[in-house]
């Protein structure tokens, strides 16, 4: 399952961390930031709760940038 | 003197930001809510600041004898220490989360530990508040106007890119309706008037119109649709009223996959990407703690060492200034942004790049390998003889395209074309096609045999060659041989301009791979200068070629296939870049290649080849400037030469200039 958010991050490097971030959550498959397009493309795990995978990302990302936004 | 500069860059930006704050007034989109707060913080404290400057430190000094000894001192610290927090507390902020989120090696953290150590620094000397509270603000300033770029020029290349239709009109009891076009079904009847795009893909039912498709192709000229014509999405109907009927759901429409092709582009990283973020990743900790030794190390040398007095303010002031020139922002936001340029630049030009990866590839493109139909000649056939025939040419003709009737292959095509009748399907049974040879077909209970001399062998049939050159199909009914026709594809007007561009782009091979005859292929080859010909390939073939040249080639060197996309999907994939050509409605070719170009303009390939080195250079120029500007001023930091406004050039200017490079790659027309 893969699926595509809207991510706001201020700066290229953060986006860089927020993708090696990301990709250590359980259940993401694989997570890709896309700065110049302001995305992010998850992949998920296989039974994986995609509301709770978000929302561990969006903290972990928040760690990364505060005022980091993800709407899902 | 340096302070006269600050007062003269203060006044600049107290001017300029005002300017910015009233323009904003008038037009509402110039800046997002955020910038606009930045901007007034910007332009409040840089007034503070210039208001401070003119009031000097002796004038505070003449509070002590009214209030308390030191009171002047402490009053002058707070009235800068306020002006600090007002520019820089979400700095601070975002640091101290830093620190507590263990993400402790981040611009945040260099920013507020230079600006807070010189701060330290000036409180124990009573000296220059100045230089702490203007590296902070040149450095938001340069946060405010690299958020701006970046926006803008994302900005831009959408609306480069800005071909997603937003409603699609649809009849209902008489009157035109408008309704998103993902919710119409396919085989719906939709209207598209003057001046608007088409939403969906399909076919013309009534009406006629000319079609503008530069959005698509880059091409300027409008291409005529009448009834029965499909039209691909994304196009604007210029004059005249169409109805159409789709063929396609939005999502699977021209339009939506190429939008989808190009937004997902930058998400596969080039080398370079992949380079800056590793490079990133060991620079900041290893800048910061060379900062650290150069706190620490020096001046105890010169203590146990040396005997001679330690300097720690001299030293740690330069470990801090070591700390603000070490922000690798420049690079990380300037190469993906490159990137980002050139692949919206080329896709306004009608060349849509897969990824960042492929733009980077193609710029060291020595080999391509064509596939002859359909890229270097129009893959338009047409009959130009019919000899040695046993009956009515017209007779034999029909026979061939009934027999052909079922194939979509050019050739076929062609002679169905050329026979100009109604072909009656029902008179056909037991087509076989056999792959790379031609047909065999019953008609009116007569077994035909059309195709080329290999399926002549295959059948025992003796046939006559001809003295002309073109591909030739023979015919023999009942097993008899009933003559050939000849049939000659027309070379692109542009084939022989664009190889001499390739060339000149610099690619070192040019071969051409076809399945026709080794005579049509040599004297197509010779007319456009191509280096290598291999003919009478079948599909097959034509992979293991490509395979022998990949053996070949240098390590370094990348070998490009251009295919026309129909029949050689498994050759796109294999060479190291697959270019699809005239690509408008073929969903295959789209799908397997790596490059699309959106018509079948073969100029376009040198175009395509030109961008991704322009695009490439922009890139390699920026890693080496900003990293010979970076380690210049470290090692002039560490010596003591560069002090915090030079450091603030190589942050923030740096990244000014690296990003204005970044944009150049978006202005590709003229290459």
């Amino acid at each position: 399952m893969k699926k595509t958010y809207k991510i706001e991050v201020d700066c290229a490097n953060c986006a860089n961390k927020m993708e090696e971030a990301a990709n250590k959550i359980a259940g993401v498959k694989k997570a890709a930031v896309n700065f110049m397009a302001l995305k992010m493309t998850v992949e998920f795990e296989d039974g994986a709760d995609m509301t709770e995978v978000m929302e561990n990302i969006l903290k972990a990302c928040r760690k990364v940038e505060p005022d980091c936004e993800i709407e899902f | 003197m340096q302070e006269i500069i600050v007062d003269i860059l203060l006044s600049v930006v107290i001017f300029t930001s005002l300017g910015f704050l009233f323009y904003q007034a008038k037009h509402r989109d110039f800046m997002t809510k955020k910038q606009k707060k930045m901007m007034r913080r910007i332009l409040l404290s840089s007034f503070i600041l210039f208001e401070l400057q003119l009031i000097n430190a002796s004038l505070f000094a003449e509070l002590d004898g009214v209030l308390f000894p030191g009171a002047g001192r402490w009053l002058r610290f707070l009235c800068y220490f306020a002006d600090y927090i007002i520019i820089g507390h979400d700095i601070l902020k975002k640091a101290w989360k830093g620190i507590l989120n263990r993400q402790v090696f981040d611009e945040n953290f260099l920013m507020a530990v230079a600006t807070l150590g010189a701060m330290a620094l000036a409180i124990y000397e009573n000296g220059e508040y100045l230089e702490s509270i203007a590296v902070m603000l040149f450095y938001q300033i340069g946060e405010w106007f690299q958020g701006y770029a970046v926006g803008k020029s994302r900005r831009n290349i959408s609306s480069l890119m800005d071909i997603r239709p937003d409603y699609a009109n649809i009849e209902r009891d008489g009157a035109l309706e408008q309704v998103d076009p993902d919710e119409v079904p396919v085989g719906s009847i939709i209207v598209v008037q003057p001046g608007e795009k088409v939403p969906i893909d399909g076919i013309i039912v009534e009406g006629t119109s000319s079609l503008n498709t530069s959005a698509l192709t880059g091409e300027s000229l409008p291409r005529e649709a009448n009834v029965g014509d499909s039209v691909i999405s994304g196009c604007i109907s210029m004059t005249g009223v169409l109805k159409i009927e789709t063929t396609k759901e939005f999502g699977e429409s021209t339009v939506s996959k190429i939008l989808d092709l190009v937004e997902n582009a930058s998400s596969r990283k080039s080398k370079s990407e992949d380079f800056i973020s590793r490079f990133a990743k060991y620079y900041t900790p290893a800048v910061c703690f060379s900062a650290l030794a150069l706190a620490i190390l020096p001046p105890l040398v010169r203590i146990l060492f040396l005997n001679v007095p330690a300097m720690w303010g001299d030293w740690i002031y330069r470990a801090l200034t070591f700390l603000v020139i070490s922000c690798p922002c420049a690079l990380v936001i300037s190469i993906p942004l490159s990137f980002f340029a050139g692949i919206g630049g080329a896709s306004h030009e009608g060349i849509l790049v897969k990824g960042s990866n492929y733009l980077e590839s193609l710029s060291k493109t020595k080999y391509i390998v064509f596939d002859k139909t359909g890229t270097l000649t129009k893959g338009v056939f047409e009959v130009d003889g019919i000899h040695h025939s046993t009956m009515e040419d017209e007779k034999l003709l029909e026979y061939a395209a009934l027999a052909e009737s079922a194939s979509s292959h050019p050739i076929s095509k062609s002679i169905q074309h050329a026979c100009g009748k109604a072909l009656d399907r029902s008179r056909v049974s037991d087509i076989r096609e056999i792959s790379g040879n031609g047909v065999t077909a019953k008609v009116d209970g007569i077994t035909v045999a059309c195709g080329n001399g290999k399926l002549m062998d295959l059948l025992g049939i003796p046939y006559s060659d001809c003295h002309k050159t073109g591909t030739i199909v023979h015919i023999a009914l009942n097993g008899a041989y009933a003559g050939h026709i000849v049939i000659s594809d027309v070379i692109k007007p542009h084939a022989k301009e664009a190889i001499r561009s390739l060339k000149s782009a610099g690619a070192d091979k040019t071969v051409m791979l076809t399945g026709d005859s080794k005579k049509v292929a040599d004297q197509v080859a010779a007319e456009l200068q191509i280096d290598c010909v291999y003919s009478e390939l079948l599909p097959a073939d034509k992979v293991e070629k490509v395979e022998a040249l990949l053996g070949e080639k240098p390590a370094r060197a990348v070998l490009a296939f251009v295919g026309d996309g129909i029949n050689d999907a498994p050759v796109l994939s294999r060479a190291d870049i697959g270019i699809a050509m005239g690509a408008m409605g073929s969903d295959a070719a789209i799908e397997a290649a790596d490059i699309v170009l959106m018509d079948d303009d073969p100029l376009k390939i040198a175009k395509a080849i030109k961008i991704s080195r322009k695009c490439l250079r922009i890139v390699y120029q920026n890693i080496f400037f900003a990293l010979v500007v970076k380690f210049a001023c470290l090692l002039l930091g560490a010596v003591g030469i560069a002090n915090m406004y030079l450091a603030i050039f190589a942050d923030v200017g740096v990244m000014v200039l690296a990003v204005l490079n970044a944009i150049r790659c978006l202005f590709v027309k003229k290459l």
